[in-house]
Formats: structure tokens, C-alpha cells, sequence
């Protein structure tokens, strides 16, 4: 067996691990919280015998251990169970809310690295210069700012006052219906179902809604890989090999952006992607300011009236998506730097 | 340094990104001049099955889609005729003969039969969802139901288990489960004997102003009118629901004109749009009561001076003009405005002097009650503003917040000591809220009785029980509207609920909007008088 597969291999066998703990914490969770998923159901209505039927439908009477047996033989079946609200499967559900969610967090990941990335190597080599010091105000600003204020600054400014984006939701309301009588949704992804379907009009007009949601979330995705970025930059810089570099008579510019930026890819693509992956589960607020159909509302809405099956599906999927990532971030990691190979 | 034409490259990449996006502003359009938006709270659908939906949002679009035996007119919310044009009661007021209005269709072109109608309605009872209670009251069940309601020809035949109200059985009818459905389209839909409920979650088969035409749960819902309606065609083609969950959210689109009416509106947000010329807003009430409850477990709370105090050391009119700016108003009678009967009057006002002397009257002495309060911002304001009021009338009280689910657990176990609650009609019958305010049957722990607040309350209303009963069975709508009046009096003087305010409705609309109906406290929205 090779390093690289051994490796691989036991990669593997911990992500395994993780998701087991990951089912194991939800599950719990779940079980613990004092929302009780039969008040839930029935409301306030219900009579005794309703509940007690309810309670039997749903195995809580079960014994702890076996409602979890069930539980890990359903999802190993890609059955995340029934949401007690909508009673529709859990995983068709989320199916529908990520890709809003994946679309919004992918386009600011793509803004704050496009942003970031250079803010931070810039930064690092001109340390305390105007530029740096107004990148790192705004990374604060950025940063402490809650995003369900900065959100509604935005809309108000941008849509309200200026009128430069679309407002809340994915389309203009005369395009949503459009986009409902005459595209198929594909991958559920608006940019993408509207450009398969050869609606330009409509992809602009969701374009137009999607920059400021995906522009706030770029922003605090900027704000922290610009400043990692910097601290990532101002440690290779102060390396030998810079030196030699430029000793060899290297450009200034091919020393920053090939040499030094190559060796700081390794720490930077864990950052990229714990940032993507906080993106993907943290953007309820914005979500719900531009009323954004994606999973981080999903999740919200089902705890707010005690939908466990929906919390714990959407729960797992954000899990797995972290676990995805990470090992996305292991490979690239190790084709990054020769030495982890 | 030499680095620095790359800024420079890098900040036109910029500059035209910007631009990029910028530019597809430009292409924004209003809203469709044949189209009302709306921009509302529907996350809380569950189904859009008439037999099945019994949520505000689900009910609004079924009120539009569909229609029933007998229908409550949008504009002066009075009963006329639905889909049957006249009907008779028998002597013994236990078979009703309705007679189907002619040629009136389904979306599909099937007409509407007295077959179809039967069917809908039976269909309602075997499936037996969430609001088929409604139904059942007559003593319908799947069993039987064949044979109650028959359907031949124009005529449609129901008998009933009890000479009921005909009142009760007429307002029953006008609730969406009641709603008549395409027979044979729908049974083409069955699925495993589902009886087409899982297709009606996103399709429609009806006699409404409207289809339905696309559903996604939490986005919206667009309904399209169809031509040939029998109460004359929508004004507007199409209806789209938006999901807008954040209020101020919905304020913004409607000051900016993406939308049309804005149905979530916070009184905050109501009060910062006026002087907006482009907005004005629509006030009505919805059907909730804000009440206060207590547990007769605790011997103060059948002290009649103590109650009697309690009810003079209440700020109701200030609350709803400060705290609750505009949300509700004040109520003083467990029916709510706008239902058979209900008494609008105000008896009770804050009157501290009062308060005192009839807490000296009581002989209870340093009174302390522990309020339980969920924790939303509102009912906490309510609550602290009643702690003052009763702490200067000589009451102390100790709040207790918590969480809405665990509160009403406690509640329906009885092991709270007062709480601070809404109720919210279940049909447009005065009998829904007697039935649960006025009547407990049995009040010993083990009967369990939940369903009756009287009873969660450890409550026995005496005679009142038998008196709305019988008001169920009053055959002279007069007479029965006379004995609602007494009981919500005799309540309101001798219970421990104080019923304090009733839920007032705050619509934002553009101001080119006309006709749009919220169904006051009675019935659901109406979308298809509306113009703009």
C-alpha cells in the first residue's frame, strides 16, 4: 500500500468515526430538548388518546437504544424520516433548501477569496500602510458587524434608497412566477437553473438579487481569510527562501505571488474551507432577511415549532457537508505540499 | 515596488465586477399590472387538501380555490348561499335538504353535483385530518357518513345525530374543510386509497376564483384565475403569495412597490410608513382573544371580590394603545367580535380605588400570583404591565417565563397557578369558544378533559355547561344569539378568565389597492375582488 493510500485510508476510517459521533450528539440533542415533538404535531387541541396514539406512531415509547437503532438503520437507508410539519420526507426537503443555500455560500466563499486572498498578501507586504489599514477596518467592520443588521442596512441602502440590487427573495415576483410556469428546476440553484434554461433575462434579474446576500456573506468571509491570509504572508515572508529568491534576481511580484503564496496555500485552503463550511450552515439570518429559501431557515423554522426530524435531518446534512469539506481540504492539502504525501 | 501594476489590474477587475452587477438593476420590473403580490408569513402550511389544510396561510388559499355548500360574503361577512342555492330544515331539525345551484363548474368544465358534493364531504370525514372535527361534531364518522350525506341529482341530503342549531350546522359548513371538490378529478388522484389527498397538496381541484397553479412550501404559491367563476370573474389574473418571513422585510417591498400588500406587518412598522402616500394600511381583528386564566386549585381564584378585584386592575385600554400599539383592541367577552352573538362591550376599565376595596372586601390578604408568561417580547410586555397594575392594587406577582410548548404542557396538567394566554376560534360557529370557556362536563383529574380551558382551569361553570349545550341545539338563531349573550355575561362576572383583549389586523397595502379582504375575525382572505 502506498503512503498516499494508507493515508487516505485512515482518513476514511475517521470520517466514519466523526459521522457516527456526529449521529450519536444529534440524536441526543434531539431526545434532550424540551420541545415535545406530539405538542408539536397536535397542538393544543389534542385529546389524551390522541397523544397517547401519537406517541406510539412515533416509537417514544420505545426504549432509548432502539428508537436509536431505528434511527441509524433508517439513515444508513438515506431515510431521514418525515417532517412532522410539512409530512413530507426530510431528504426531499433538504434537496430543495440546500442548493439555495450551497448557491448563496459558494458565490461569497468565491467573492471573499477573490477579495481576501489578495487584501491579505498585499497587506503582509506593505504592512501598515494606508491600504493595510483600511483592508483590516474593513475586515473589522465586517467581522463584528451582526449580519442580520449589516443585512438590513444593505437592503435598505441598496434596494431601498438606491435601487441598484433586487430586493428580497430570488427573483423579482414577476419573474419567480415566470420561472415557475416555464423553467424546470434542475439543480434547484436559480443562477444555474435560469442559465440552463437560456432565460438571461431572468439569470440577470437573480443576479441582481443574489449580490447583496452573497455580498455581506463575502464580506465576513473576506474579512477572515484576508486577515488569516496576512498573518499566513507576513510568516513566509520573513522565511530564507524569500531571500534567496530574490537573490536569484526574481521579479518582487513572482517572489510574492508564486513563491510566497504557493507555501502559504497549505494553512489558507483549511481556512477557505472552514469558512465556506460556516457559510453553508451560518447564514440563517441572511436567509431570513432576504427571505432566501435555504437550509439555514429550514433548520430555524423546524426548531421553532419543535419539527425534530427536520432539524436532525438538516442537522446531519450540514455535518456531512463539514465532513465533506474537511476531506476536500485533506487532499488538496496534500497535493499542496509534497511533504504530506 | 514592482508589484504595484497588479494592484492595479486587480482594482479594474474590481471596479468592472462592480459594474457587472450593478447593471442588472436596470432590468428590475414593478409588479405585473394583472398580478397582486403579496408579501406574507406561509411557512406555517401544512397541506393545501381542504379536508386536510387548517392553518391560517392554507386557509386563506383554500377560501379562493374553493367554495362550499354555504359561504360567508367576503364585504359584510353575513352567511349566503355557496354552491347551494336554497335549503330546509325537517321538522324533527335533524335532515337538512339542500338544492345544488345549476350550472355552476369545477376548474376542470365537470359540473358541480349534489354527488360531488356528498363525496367531498364525505371525503373530509374518512380521511379524518387535523379539522375534521369540525365535521364530526354532527356525528358523522367514517362509518356512517355514506349514510348521513347522500347526494342525488340537485339534492343533497344531510342528516345530522341531534337536533342541532341549524346556525351551528350552516356556520360549520362555511369552514374550509367543508370546501366541495372536483369528485372525478380528484378520484383519478388516488394514490393507495388516499382519496387524492397527496396530490390536492399542490394541485387544486375546485370552483374557486382561482387554481392553483404553483405551490413550493416556504417560497410561495400562485394562484391563476380561471374564467366562468359564479360569483362573477377575478378582478386580477394572477394572485403569487410570497414567503416573507422578516417583517421588516416586507415593509421595504412594499414602500418600494415589488409588492402589493403586506399581510406581517409589526405595529413598528406600521407606525414608521406613515406620511407614505404610497401606502396606506387596512385595520380589521382577527379572531384571537388575549385572556388571563386561573387555576381554581388555588382557593383565592373562586373568591368572586378577588376576581372581581383582579378585573378592575387591569390597564386594558392603555396596553392596547401603547404596549400593544394597534396589534389588538380591547375585549372584554370570550366570542370576538364579528361572531353570533358576541358582546362588544366594556364593562371593565382600570380602576385602582375599586381594585383595593374589593381585595380588602375578599378577606385574602397579601395576595401573590405566579403568572406564567411565554417568552416572546409582546406577551411579556403584557405581562409586566399587569404586575404593575396589580402590584399598586395590592397584588403581588411573580412572573414566570418560559417556553411556549412547556407552558401549555403545564397548562393542560392543570399545575399552573395563572397564565397568560390567546385563544383562537376553530370554526365561525359562537360554539367553538363557549364549548371550551363555558363547559366542562366533568371536572375531576381523571377525565383529562384538555380540550375544555374550564377544565384546565379546574373549573366547573355550574349550569353554564347544560346552557351552552342547549345553545348548540337552539333551533331560533334569535334566541340562541340571546343565550350566547347571557353566557359570555355571566362569565365574564363569575369565572377566573379575564378576557382582555381581541387580536386587531394591520394590512399594508399600496395605495392603488382596492377590495382586498382579510375575512376578519370569520373567515379567510379574499383575493379575487381585489384591484389595483
Amino acid at each position: 500500500m502506498t503512503p498516499f493510500l494508507k493515508q487516505t485510508g485512515s482518513t476514511l476510517f475517521s470520517l466514519a468515526l466523526t459521522f457516527l459521533g456526529l449521529l450519536i450528539v444529534t440524536f441526543i440533542i434531539a431526545r434532550v430538548v424540551p420541545v415535545d415533538p406530539v405538542t408539536a404535531l397536535l397542538g393544543e387541541r389534542a385529546t389524551a388518546a390522541q397523544i397517547a396514539e401519537m406517541r406510539a406512531r412515533l416509537g417514544l415509547d420505545d426504549p432509548i437504544w432502539r428508537q436509536f437503532g431505528i434511527y441509524l438503520w433508517d439513515v444508513a437507508h438515506f431515510d431521514l424520516g418525515t417532517s412532522i410539519r410539512s409530512r413530507e420526507p426530510v431528504l426531499s426537503e433538504v434537496a430543495r433548501y440546500f442548493p439555495a443555500t450551497l448557491e448563496l455560500s459558494t458565490l461569497a466563499t468565491i467573492f471573499g477569496v477573490l477579495f481576501g486572498v489578495p487584501a491579505g498578501v498585499l497587506g503582509a507586504t506593505r504592512p501598515g500602510s494606508i491600504f493595510d489599514q483600511f483592508t483590516r477596518l474593513f475586515g473589522l467592520i465586517g467581522y463584528s458587524m451582526p449580519v442580520f443588521w449589516l443585512g438590513l442596512i444593505g437592503l435598505l441602502v441598496f434596494y431601498g434608497q438606491l435601487g441598484w440590487v433586487g430586493g428580497p427573495g430570488r427573483l423579482d415576483s414577476a419573474y419567480q412566477m415566470a420561472f415557475e410556469f416555464n423553467v424546470t428546476p434542475v439543480t434547484n440553484m436559480i443562477l444555474i437553473d435560469t442559465a440552463l434554461a437560456g432565460e438571461w433575462e431572468m439569470f440577470a434579474n437573480a443576479i441582481s438579487h443574489i449580490i447583496l446576500p452573497a455580498g455581506i456573506l463575502a464580506w465576513l468571509s473576506m474579512a477572515y481569510i484576508s486577515r488569516m491570509t496576512r498573518s499566513f504572508m507576513m510568516n513566509e515572508l520573513g522565511q530564507e527562501y524569500m531571500t534567496t529568491a530574490r537573490v536569484k534576481g526574481m521579479s518582487e511580484a513572482r517572489v510574492i505571488w508564486v513563491h510566497g503564496l504557493r507555501n502559504t496555500m497549505v494553512p489558507l485552503i483549511t481556512v477557505i474551507a472552514l469558512s465556506y463550511a460556516y457559510l453553508l450552515e451560518g447564514a440563517v439570518l441572511t436567509e431570513t432577511i432576504f427571505a432566501w429559501p435555504g437550509l439555514g431557515r429550514y433548520i430555524t423554522d423546524a426548531l421553532l415549532i419543535g419539527d425534530m426530524p427536520a432539524v436532525l435531518g438538516g442537522t446531519i446534512v450540514v455535518g456531512c457537508v463539514y465532513i465533506g469539506l474537511n476531506m476536500v481540504s485533506d487532499i488538496l492539502y496534500r497535493l499542496a505540499d509534497p511533504r504530506a504525501r | 515596488m514592482t508589484y504595484l501594476p497588479f494592484s492595479r489590474r486587480a482594482g479594474a477587475a474590481a471596479l468592472a465586477g462592480l459594474m457587472l452587477t450593478a447593471a442588472p438593476a436596470a432590468l428590475m420590473a414593478e409588479t405585473p399590472a394583472d398580478t397582486l403580490v403579496v408579501a406574507a408569513a406561509i411557512d406555517d402550511i401544512v397541506s393545501l387538501d381542504p379536508a386536510e389544510a387548517y392553518e391560517f396561510s392554507g386557509l386563506d388559499m383554500v377560501n379562493n380555490v374553493y367554495d362550499g355548500l354555504v359561504e360567508i360574503n367576503p364585504t359584510t361577512l353575513e352567511l349566503e348561499p355557496g354552491l347551494a342555492e336554497s335549503w330546509s330544515v325537517a321538522e324533527d331539525g335533524m335532515t337538512y335538504t339542500f338544492k345544488m345551484k345549476a350550472g355552476v363548474t369545477f376548474a376542470s368544465g365537470n359540473p358541480v353535483t349534489a354527488e360531488a358534493a356528498a363525496w367531498s364531504l364525505q371525503r373530509a370525514v374518512k380521511l379524518n385530518k387535523t379539522p375534521a372535527f369540525i365535521l364530526n361534531q354532527f356525528g358523522w364518522a367514517a362509518d356512517n357518513v355514506d349514510a348521513m350525506i347522500m347526494g342525488a341529482g340537485d339534492t343533497l341530503t344531510i342528516k345530522v345525530s341531534k337536533p342541532f342549531a341549524p346556525t351551528f350546522l350552516y356556520n360549520c359548513l362555511t369552514a374550509g374543510v367543508a370546501s366541495i371538490v372536483d369528485a372525478e378529478t380528484v378520484k383519478a388522484q388516488d394514490v393507495a386509497g388516499d382519496m387524492g389527498n397527496e396530490w390536492l397538496k399542490a394541485n387544486s381541484a375546485g370552483t374557486g376564483a382561482y387554481v392553483l397553479k404553483g405551490f413550493k412550501p416556504n417560497e410561495g404559491l400562485i394562484l391563476e384565475a380561471r374564467p366562468g367563476y359564479w360569483r362573477g370573474d377575478a378582478k386580477l389574473k394572477n394572485v403569487f403569495i410570497q414567503h416573507i418571513p422578516e417583517a421588516a422585510t416586507e415593509r421595504l417591498q412594499l414602500e418600494k412597490g415589488d409588492v402589493d400588500v403586506a399581510r406581517s406587518l409589526t405595529p413598528t412598522d406600521v407606525e414608521g410608513m406613515t406620511g407614505n402616500a404610497d401606502v396606506k394600511i387596512q385595520s380589521d381583528v382577527g379572531g384571537q382573544v388575549y385572556y388571563m386564566a386561573f387555576n381554581q386549585k388555588n382557593e383565592n381564584y373562586k373568591n368572586a371580590k378577588f376576581l372581581d378585584a383582579m378585573r378592575y386592575a387591569i390597564d386594558y385600554q392603555g396596553m392596547a394603545d401603547t404596549i400593544m400599539k394597534g396589534a389588538v383592541i380591547p375585549h372584554q367577552a370570550f366570542l370576538p367580535q364579528g361572531y353570533l352573538g358576541a358582546l362588544d362591550d366594556l364593562p371593565y376599565a382600570l380602576d385602582l380605588e375599586k381594585a383595593k376595596a374589593l381585595i380588602a372586601e375578599s378577606g385574602i390578604t397579601d395576595p401573590t400570583i405566579k403568572l406564567s408568561v411565554r417568552n416572546s417580547a409582546d406577551r411579556i410586555d403584557v405581562a409586566t404591565s399587569i404586575q404593575n397594575t396589580f402590584g399598586q392594587a395590592g397584588i403581588k406577582v411573580e412572573l414566570d417565563v418560559g417556553e411556549g410548548a412547556d407552558q401549555l404542557k403545564a397548562y393542560r396538567a392543570r399545575t399552573h397557578d395563572a397564565t397568560l394566554q390567546t385563544w383562537g376560534p376553530d370554526y365561525p360557529d359562537p360554539n367553538t369558544n363557549s364549548s371550551t370557556f363555558a363547559e366542562n362536563p366533568d371536572n375531576s383529574d381523571e377525565a383529562n378533559n384538555t380540550g375544555y380551558l374550564a377544565w384546565r382551569n379546574a373549573y366547573d361553570p355550574g349550569e353554564m355547561t347544560a346552557k351552552s349545550q342547549a345553545a348548540a341545539l337552539e333551533q331560533d338563531s334569535e334566541k340562541r344569539k340571546a343565550i350566547y349573550a347571557e353566557l359570555q355575561k355571566t362569565h365574564r362576572e363569575t369565572s377566573p378568565f379575564i378576557v382582555m383583549f381581541q387580536q386587531a389586523r394591520q394590512t399594508g397595502l399600496r395605495a392603488g389597492v382596492e377590495g382586498f379582504y382579510t375575512g376578519g375575525a370569520v373567515d379567510a382572505a379574499a383575493y379575487w375582488l381585489a384591484t389595483k
